[in-house]
């Protein structure tokens, strides 16, 4: 007897479902990919003063959006939609098949990932075509944006899973998952400069994810002369990484202690 | 060779038994009904069989396995079942070939897609997102990704609520040919017809008991259940239940002295019977 298939392999398959599933949902896509640059396009438009020299608001603004879709494709997308999909008996389907739970969530962090390159391409096309937005040069920089690209995914994709459990259903996830994300916006310095934010806000922000890789896309998108304006007068990309890591073990931890099939 | 095999299994959900002690010996190849009415403990039965839920007690063992068993094991038993549940409606934005090859990849030795696609009868529907198709036809999708691993053992909760009759005639013979295939089929139904014309055996269950296993023809004894053998007496209709029914005629015709007032002979019939055995214990 053959044996049952791969867990990576399934799980890449997962990824190809779940981008198709994804591109079929329209408005999804729209408010998902153009949300963004949408945000952009009413924030470089009423905020047009430099910040620091050379760093014009919308510059700082890219790196907050970057960070905060990986939250948005991630994080929020994931903990509204396991509910709908329990809702829906998908979860259950998977459930009586061969298929391992461990493909479910690659399937998912592929997805994510997808959908951050697109929103990323584009948030970047018409920063640089309509707000001045420059790209950085430095290789190094690129290396530290994709670093962060796949474990903002990884992370975001694990605590939307946890997340995932809190919603009792579909219709109550949304209300429950958005507020979150807002707030953290607010407080992790996305639409805002965040050294301007109150210190127990920027206390607050700190504990979380966004307020890390918001600052880390920073690092990329902004000179380095600006690292002297943040918190620590520094990048802290090693904290950064640390921090991102931290929050990816306790989100697989309650994805997979917490994860359930049908809803309650 | 027993497939399912099943004693003292109890489950309940809080103050709620939903099974309460059931036994079951289910053979290789066999077509085995779980009949009842709703609430009736089938579902659950099922969903324990299936390796969804755990019991409280009692001892399950299906193709050899705890239906419970985790991990490599469980992935190999899960690749030997198939599983069509109640009702769901999930995967609206795939086309039903997509989904139903995308369910083929995470078996060892799946069947042919397309085959798969032309027994359900979607062959024309194949490149149809799975949101237009109509309930039956929904139905009929999951009985594909449910056989598309080509399971042993294939779990059928209520295949067939909601279908017009036609759509169940087809959907039967579906059925029969998956039989015919040597797979072992776990069906439950509240359609007493249904039980009837697919299954090789049933068990009636009602709040959580099987009430009895028996084939159709003999369920509660039906071969041989009494006559009844009613009259318009002298103070209204009266009626004799009997194993002899001429007999009474006979007597009958003696006492009226000629021709009995409306006299009727009826046996029960399957319907009658399960609805018997089911109401003496709606209580």
């Amino acid at each position: 007897m053959n044996k049952v298939p791969g867990t990576l392999k399934l799980g890449l398959l997962r990824g190809q479902m779940e981008i198709i599933q994804f591109s079929r949902q329209k408005e999804a896509v729209v408010f998902t990919i153009f949300f963004p640059v949408i945000l952009l396009a009413i924030f470089g438009s009423v905020f047009k003063d430099t910040i620091a020299p050379g760093v014009t608001f919308s510059q700082y603004f890219v790196a907050g959006m970057i960070a905060s879709g990986l939250v948005n494709s991630g994080f929020q997308n994931i903990a509204i939609n396991i509910p709908i999909e329990r809702d829906l008996g998908a979860i259950k389907r998977l459930r009586g098949t061969p298929l391992p739970i461990t493909s479910y969530f690659i399937g998912k962090a592929i997805s994510v990932f997808a959908s951050m390159v697109v929103q990323v391409l584009i948030l970047l096309a018409i920063g640089i075509a309509f707000f001045g937005l420059n790209l950085p040069t430095d290789p190094s920089k690129w290396i530290t944006f994709t670093w962060l690209l796949i474990l903002g995914t990884a992370s975001s994709t694990a605590l939307g899973v946890a997340f995932s459990s809190v919603p009792k259903n579909g219709r109550g996830a949304s209300a429950i998952v958005s507020p979150v994300v807002i707030i953290l916006q607010f407080f992790s310095g996305v639409f805002f400069v965040f050294t301007q934010l109150p210190g127990w806000m920027q206390q607050v922000a700190a504990v979380f994810p966004l307020k890390w890789l918001t600052q880390g896309m920073r690092s990329v998108f902004l000179p380095d002369t600006f690292a002297a304006q943040e918190v620590a007068a520094s990048w802290e990309g090693g904290r950064t990484a640390l921090i991102l890591f931290i929050w990816l073990i306790v989100g697989l931890f309650f994805a997979v202690k917490t994860f359930r099939w049908e809803n309650k | 060779m027993k497939v399912i095999e099943v004693k003292g299994l109890v489950k309940s959900y809080g103050d709620f038994t939903a099974v309460a002690g059931i036994d079951l010996s289910i053979e290789a190849g066999e077509i085995f009904a779980l009949l009842g009415p709703n609430g009736a403990g089938k579902t659950t039965t099922v969903e324990i069989l299936a390796g969804f839920r755990i019991p409280n007690s009692g001892s399950v063992s299906v193709l050899g396995f705890d239906p419970a068993t985790k991990g490599d094991a469980g992935r190999s038993w899960r690749n030997r079942i198939g599983i069509v549940l109640q009702t769901a409606s999930d995967a609206g934005s795939f086309k039903v070939r997509e989904i139903v090859k995308h369910f083929s990849a995470f078996y060892a030795n799946p069947r042919d897609v397309d085959q798969v696609i032309e027994a359900v009868g979607l062959t024309e529907k194949r490149d149809s997102l799975v949101l237009e198709l109509s309930g039956g036809q929904r139905r009929r999708l999951d009985v594909a990704l449910g056989i598309i691993g080509n399971p042993e053992l294939l779990f059928l909760d209520e295949p067939t609520t909601g279908f017009d009759p036609e759509a169940r005639r087809a959907f039967w013979s579906l059925i029969r040919d998956l039989k015919a295939g040597g797979t072992t089929i776990l069906l439950t139904t509240h359609y007493l017809d249904e039980a009837e014309e697919l299954a090789d055996r049933v068990a009636v269950i009602a709040t959580g008991k099987i009430i009895e296993v028996s084939t159709p023809a003999l369920l509660g004894g039906r071969s041989t259940a009494k006559a009844t053998v009613s009259w318009m007496g002298r103070s209204g209709l009266e009626s004799e239940e009997s194993d002899n029914p001429t007999a009474v005629v006979t007597k009958l015709a003696a006492q009226f002295d000629g021709e009995i007032p409306e006299l009727a002979i009826t046996r029960p019939s399957l319907e009658d019977i399960y609805l018997k055995m089911i109401g003496g214990r709606d209580e």
